[in-house]
């Protein structure tokens, strides 16, 4: 009989690396998301041009090249990354290219009359965003943006490939151990299910908040 | 460690061989999560909740849940009830079901937008539930799904390096055994990028017109 709580701890720990990279490369996605996004809508070819090369180099290749790319090669460059940084940066990089254009296209949708409008009431360029296009723009991403964390999550499970020990990782780690295939795998595909549940219910409370007092603005 | 152009043309014939894996992954997954996709599809709108729910919990599940993870499910659970599977077989099954719940939307979608007026006049007209589907819905549900679907497709493509967690020799894996066996990462990591950056930018290029041809019924 296998004492099955000590490998359940091992893959419970799993789940607290998984999650720190969530967390992490979702925060990293997010910037990268709103620079790239509002890149692409510059007045600048310059920047434009900068940020579609970006988006398209990221979602033309997958997670998992440029993970390796970012932690087998990015050393010969003089840039050593521990995995858990060359994780972070990979999916954070490659989940902001597919925000970008959610953000872009959300910004895309609030009307001409809007910006009119604020060019009317003499408000800068900064104070519209701001003020103005941001807050109508950003309900209309939060449902996409709760997809790509949930594509991101299903990501982190590639890290384990690098040597880093998540969820996946430890998984593997109670198979070559206890030679039980079934248990370690169906309780993370249950973690995993139950994190991007969690992930889902996160972001349509965000929704109702975010799109609160903004009834009737748009039909 | 500097850029070797006469390294790159030896391994040229390795990756090849590694694309042509990576290839025939794609394009029998892609058929398989068609296949899978349209099963799951009609059996969601099925009229029977005991067979609608389970189905729908399924597909959510499986969309929620990594597919590496459910690689090695495949690969090294089966086994244990007695169904063993090659590599190959494994992974194309793997990719299959997980975009086939991806397809299922897509054919949710298509067959929901086709008016309700279409189904009643094929009833009007004594036409069987198979008869519906087969020769009033499904050729005006599926012109339009064409372009999404395809996308999915070009996301199967980029995720086939998975299929080498699982021993499967595609591009990825045949990269790095050539990078493992003689200490050089920057030539067959940096292919393996360029590859599939040319084949996905290649089919955006399709895709786009993909769309041009299929995606505007209304407008025709």
């Amino acid at each position: 009989m296998i004492d099955w709580s000590g490998y359940l701890g091992l893959i419970l720990q799993g789940a607290l690396v998984t999650i720190e990279l969530t967390v992490m490369g979702s925060a990293l996605a997010l910037v990268m998301a709103f620079v790239a996004g509002l890149g692409r809508l510059s007045r600048f070819a310059a920047v434009r041009a900068l940020a579609t090369v970006y988006i398209e180099f990221f979602r033309g290749t997958s997670i998992f090249v440029q993970l390796f790319w970012a932690y087998f090669v990015l050393p010969f460059a003089g840039i050593t990354l521990t995995p858990l940084q060359a994780g972070v940066l990979a999916l954070g990089l490659n989940v902001g290219a597919y925000g970008a254009e959610v953000v872009r296209g959300a910004v895309r949708a609030i009307g001409r009359e809007q910006h009119e409008a604020c060019v009317a009431l003499n408000l800068g360029r900064y104070q519209r965003l701001r003020h103005v296009i941001l807050p109508q723009a950003l309900p209309l991403m939060l449902p996409t943006f709760g997809n790509n964390a949930i594509e991101l999550l299903k990501g982190t499970a590639v890290v384990s490939l690098i040597s880093l020990t998540d969820m996946t990782f430890q998984a593997q780690v109670v198979r070559a151990q206890t030679g039980n295939t079934l248990v370690p795998f169906a309780t993370i595909l249950v973690l995993y299910f139950a994190m991007a549940m969690a992930i889902s219910a996160g972001m349509r409370w965000l929704e109702r908040r975010a799109s609160r007092g903004l009834d009737g603005v748009r039909v | 460690m500097e850029w070797d152009w006469a390294f790159v043309w030896q391994i040229m014939p390795t990756l090849l061989e590694g694309l042509k894996i990576t290839i025939l992954a794609t394009v029998l997954g892609a058929i398989v999560a068609a296949v899978v996709g349209l099963v799951l599809a009609i059996a969601r709108r099925s009229p029977n909740p005991l067979i609608a729910r389970p189905v729908g919990f399924l597909a959510d599940f499986i969309r929620g849940t990594p597919l590496l993870v459910q690689l090695y499910f495949i690969f090294y659970v089966l086994p244990d009830i007695g169904i063993r599977l090659s590599p190959l077989v494994a992974g194309v099954i793997g990719l299959g079901i997980h975009y086939g719940t991806y397809a299922a939307e897509v054919y949710r979608a298509g067959i929901d937008n086709v008016p309700r007026g279409q189904w009643e006049a094929a009833r009007a007209t004594n036409l069987s539930i198979r008869q519906a589907w087969i020769h009033v819905v499904l050729p005006q549900a599926i012109p339009p799904m064409i372009p999404a679907l395809a996308n999915y497709f070009i996301a199967m493509f980029k995720e086939t390096p998975l299929l080498s967690a699982i021993t499967v020799l595609e591009l990825m894996n045949q990269a790095k055994s050539v990078a493992n066996s003689s200490y050089r990462y920057i030539e067959p990591m940096t292919l393996v990028g360029v590859f599939f950056l040319v084949i996905s930018l290649m089919s955006v290029v399709a895709l786009r017109f993909l769309e041009e041809r299929y995606a505007r019924v209304d407008a025709r």
